[in-house]
């Protein structure tokens, strides 16, 4: 593995070793007083955020420093972007650096792809193979959260194969969604968008899932419910009539949450909007499974800076 | 050395000698469970004080048996657990990123204890140097031993094993191959000539 881009690029058996390496550092991990392995020292992991972020941006700089690697936090306000400097500029300046990795979040989709081909072709002039892996690009996706999310549910649930999945609500702005719908139909689940007409983009009727607007009418049948946050900021239009109604038809209310069966797990990318798309007493209830989501989002991370950076060169 | 079992294709050319029977394997457990028996003055009512840790996944097998082994001789089993050397080797650049196997610390760690490290082959040490560190971060025990099925030669590092089922002067160009029931469906040792050797 190279770079990290899509889940696309991932088979189910190369998706599971990401997964099992993910485990196994959680193992590793397990109990310690130190936290710090030392697989990864003298790597150099550069974190590139064009937008806001906690989690992602957090969760990568630990998984490099518990593995040793030296992390580098670069954000767009601060840096020479905001002096106008281009996307392959910056990113040339910093491979130069000798940033081993290049982790990237972008507001624009496909910006991971293009540092990636720029990596590639640059890789002789800078002396240093840099491996991109995007936290975010645009519409599109979000590799690791959705790997992230599979390692919860195979927690939670024991398997993903064979399992139902609803991920429910603005699906038209949503990375998250996307790289889930891909990732979790590679591994043999059977996902359920459930979403207003106007939140579902284009073309997700080639996309490997169900479609559906009624929400009360899938959760009895559901292993599990992805709630996700209505992006508001990239909502330049008018895609529901009001918060208070989207609310009532696609909220997760604790009404709702007792029509979800017994085992049933309750996921959200965060950042949550709570009493919007998820009722607080819903997001903090037992079969909520947030924080681990977040806690597993490190170890996730840590196989995939694994993967990429502590073998030789393929 | 993970890699010194079980590659059976490539050195086909050869026959394999064989080292140890499946008797002689479970009898050399047994003796080297007496000699942990002795030399740690292994006692029931203080059973908790030795742990023996296997380097998966031939080594993590071995702990076991020999942990099995102890308790049939004295009537309580010492605790096992496995620890995965990977993250410290040495020659992670070597190769492509390797699979990672378990690791599982028994309950209530590894601090002040006696760890018995268990692997199925010794050659050059490299192995137990990482899994060493990997002990190192998980705890401080009050010593550490080593125990190997097959000490094979070629050190590469000042490591000596306390208690060896049997030595076997090998050369670099030759194999150790090292089944066991619960991986390979039966015991056995064997010396495998490398192919075109």
């Amino acid at each position: 593995m190279r770079h990290l881009l899509s889940v696309t690029d991932l088979d189910a058996a190369a998706a599971t070793g990401l997964l099992d390496t993910a485990d196994r550092l959680k193992q590793a991990l397990l109990g310690r007083e130190v936290r710090k392995l030392p697989t990864l020292r003298g790597r150099t992991v550069i974190t590139m955020f064009y937008e806001n972020s906690t989690r992602t941006r957090v969760s990568f700089e630990i998984a490099g420093k518990w593995m040793s690697a030296d992390t580098v936090n670069v954000s767009a306000s601060g840096s020479s972007v905001a002096k106008g400097e281009s996307l392959r500029d910056t990113a040339l300046t910093l491979s130069a650096m000798g940033a081993d990795c290049v982790i990237v979040r972008h507001p624009a989709s496909g910006a991971a792809h293009r540092l990636a081909a720029w990596a590639d072709r640059d890789a002789g002039t800078t002396g240093t193979r840099t491996s991109i892996v995007n936290a975010g690009d645009g519409t599109h996706e979000h590799p690791t959260q959705a790997l992230l999310d599979a390692a919860t549910l195979r927690d939670r649930l024991g398997s993903v194969a064979g399992r139902r999945i609803g991920i429910v609500g603005d699906v038209l702005h949503s990375r998250v969604a996307r790289s889930n719908v891909f990732l979790l139909a590679t591994l043999g689940a059977e996902v359920v968008l459930v979403a207003p007409p106007t939140l579902l983009p284009v073309g997700v009727a080639e996309w490997p899932c169900r479609v559906s607007h009624e929400l009360d009418a899938e959760l009895p049948a559901l292993d599990a419910v992805m709630m996700l946050r209505v992006q508001a900021e990239r909502m330049h239009g008018a895609f529901f009539p009001s918060s208070r109604e989207y609310a009532v038809r696609f909220g997760l209310s604790d009404e709702r949450a007792a029509l979800l069966p017994e085992h049933a797990v309750v996921l959200h990318p965060g950042p949550m909007v709570r009493g919007m798309e998820i009722a607080p007493s819903v997001a903090d209830s037992a079969r909520s499974a947030i924080l681990a989501q977040v806690a597993n989002g490190v170890h996730v991370r840590m196989a995939v800076l694994y993967h990429l950076l502590a073998g030789a060169p393929e | 050395m993970a890699t010194e079992r079980r590659g059976d294709s490539a050195g086909a050319a050869a026959p394999d000698r064989e080292l140890l029977t499946a008797a002689d394997v479970t009898r050399t457990i047994a003796r080297i469970a007496h000699q942990i028996i002795e030399k740690t003055a292994f006692e029931p009512d203080r059973a908790d004080d030795v742990v023996l840790i296997g380097i998966p996944t031939g080594g993590a097998v071995l702990a076991r048996r020999l942990a099995a082994a102890i308790a049939e001789f004295t009537g309580t089993a010492p605790a096992v657990g496995a620890v995965d050397p990977t993250l410290y080797r040495d020659d992670l650049r070597r190769k492509p990123a390797r699979a990672l196997e378990d690791t599982a610390v028994p309950e209530g760690g590894l601090d002040d204890r006696l760890v018995v490290l268990v692997d199925d082959v010794l050659y050059s040490g490299r192995t137990v140097r990482a899994a060493l560190d990997a002990l190192n971060d998980h705890g401080r025990p009050r010593a550490v031993q080593l125990a190997v099925l097959v000490d094979r030669g070629h050190r590469e590092l000042p490591i000596r094993p306390d208690y060896v089922g049997k030595n076997v002067p090998t050369s670099r160009d030759e194999q150790i191959v090292v089944l066991l029931a619960e991986l390979d469906g039966r015991d056995g040792v064997a010396l495998r000539r490398a192919a075109g050797a």
